[in-house]
């Protein structure tokens, strides 16, 4: 064993990453790695579905006045069909209704970036887009 | 021992996938490209319906793009723009006579400010559009035009 120190304990730390334990039903390998990396970033080893949830209906300050909230355009409940300002029907969040979501992280990541912007004037941070994912992946 | 093995490999898999999207992305061609990342909020709207000036103006803001952000990666911004520069109203030396009517001075940043569309659409189709919940803006040509994104706008 000592002859593989660093194969076992990158192995172990992605292992942890990855995030194993979680959500067998719409586990997703892309999706995990996309959540193992916000991980990595926040240095954290889980996220709260709870915080996502809050963070997700709150209304927020310092963006745009049209849009104070992700429910605006993802509505109350995300397991719904969304509407964009010019009327574009929006497929729903909820990864149950939506086994495609988040499963392309240059997708995530562009869309992270716009709507915080949009919404809180300001990029989230990989604490909260963890908790998001995990949020509207429990759903 | 074999168990973080293999989840490495998974790992480095799942990294590999990732690491390909940008290449996929760099095969598309800009007329795709300006197909899919314009359509996500309102449909695409055709080069055609504005001057090369209006393109650049409102590709050199699209993180300020009429209230929202719409930001691009710069090599997606790019082709995109060289697309609708190639395709507008005046390109290829053309000047049709709705742009004749827009001193060049002006660059108009909506197709439904230019005069020909507010003759088309006056005051009230525009309330109209705002009050209805299933149209909501001017601006969502399908609302009411439903061959817009083909192109026809003289079905109704
Ligand atoms: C102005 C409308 C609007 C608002 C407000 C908005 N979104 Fe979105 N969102 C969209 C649109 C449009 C898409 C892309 C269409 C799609 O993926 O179906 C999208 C996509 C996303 C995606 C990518 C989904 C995927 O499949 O990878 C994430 C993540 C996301 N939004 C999170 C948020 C969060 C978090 C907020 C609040 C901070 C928010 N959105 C607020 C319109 C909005
Ligand atoms: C994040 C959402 C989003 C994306 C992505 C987006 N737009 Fe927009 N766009 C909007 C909104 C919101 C408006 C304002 C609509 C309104 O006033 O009702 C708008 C308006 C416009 C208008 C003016 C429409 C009018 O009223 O005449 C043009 C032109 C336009 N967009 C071009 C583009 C181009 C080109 C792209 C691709 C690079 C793009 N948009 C991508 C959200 C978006
Ligand atoms: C609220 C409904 C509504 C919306 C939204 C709307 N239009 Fe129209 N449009 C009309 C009506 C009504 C006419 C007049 C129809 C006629 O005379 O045949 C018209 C006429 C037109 C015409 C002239 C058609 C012809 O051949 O006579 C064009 C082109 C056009 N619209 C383009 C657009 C575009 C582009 C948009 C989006 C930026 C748009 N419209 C949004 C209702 C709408």
């Amino acid at each position: 064993m000592k002859l593989f120190p660093n194969l076992i304990l990158s192995g172990t730390l992605l292992a942890v990453a990855l995030g194993a334990p979680i959500q067998p039903a719409q586990a997703d390998p892309a999706r995990d790695a996309i959540i193992a990396q916000f991980k990595a970033q926040a240095g954290v080893s889980s996220f709260s579905a709870a915080r996502g949830k809050k963070f997700f209906h709150a209304k927020h300050a310092g963006g745009k006045p049209e849009t104070p909230s992700c429910t605006t355009c993802h509505t109350n409940d995300p397991r719904n069909f969304g509407k964009t300002r010019v009327g574009k029907v929006i497929d729903p969040m909820a990864v149950s209704r939506n086994p495609q979501r988040f499963t392309d992280p240059k997708k995530v990541a562009k869309w992270f970036r716009r709507n915080c912007k949009t919404v809180l004037g300001r990029e989230c941070t990989a604490q909260e887009k963890g908790d998001i994912l995990t949020y509207l992946s429990s759903i | 021992m074999r168990r973080h093995i293999i989840t490495t490999i998974l790992a480095l898999a799942a990294v590999g996938t990732m690491a390909m999207q940008p290449a996929q992305a760099a095969s598309k061609s800009p007329g795709t490209m300006f197909a899919e990342e314009c359509s996500a909020c309102h449909m695409a709207f055709d080069p055609g319906f504005l001057p090369k000036r209006s393109w650049r103006a409102i590709m050199g803001n699209l993180s300020n793009h009429f209230g929202e952000d719409a930001s691009l990666d710069d090599q997606t911004r790019n082709a995109i723009e060289r697309y609708l520069l190639s395709n507008a109203a005046d390109a290829n030396g053309r000047n049709p006579y709705w742009l004749r009517r827009i001193p060049t001075s002006q660059t108009p940043l909506r197709i439904t400010e230019l005069p020909w569309f507010t003759n088309e659409h006056g005051a009230r189709a525009r309330a109209w559009a705002k009050s209805n919940p299933k149209i909501g803006s001017i601006s969502n040509c399908q609302g009411c035009h439903r061959g817009a994104a083909r192109g026809v706008f003289d079905d109704d």
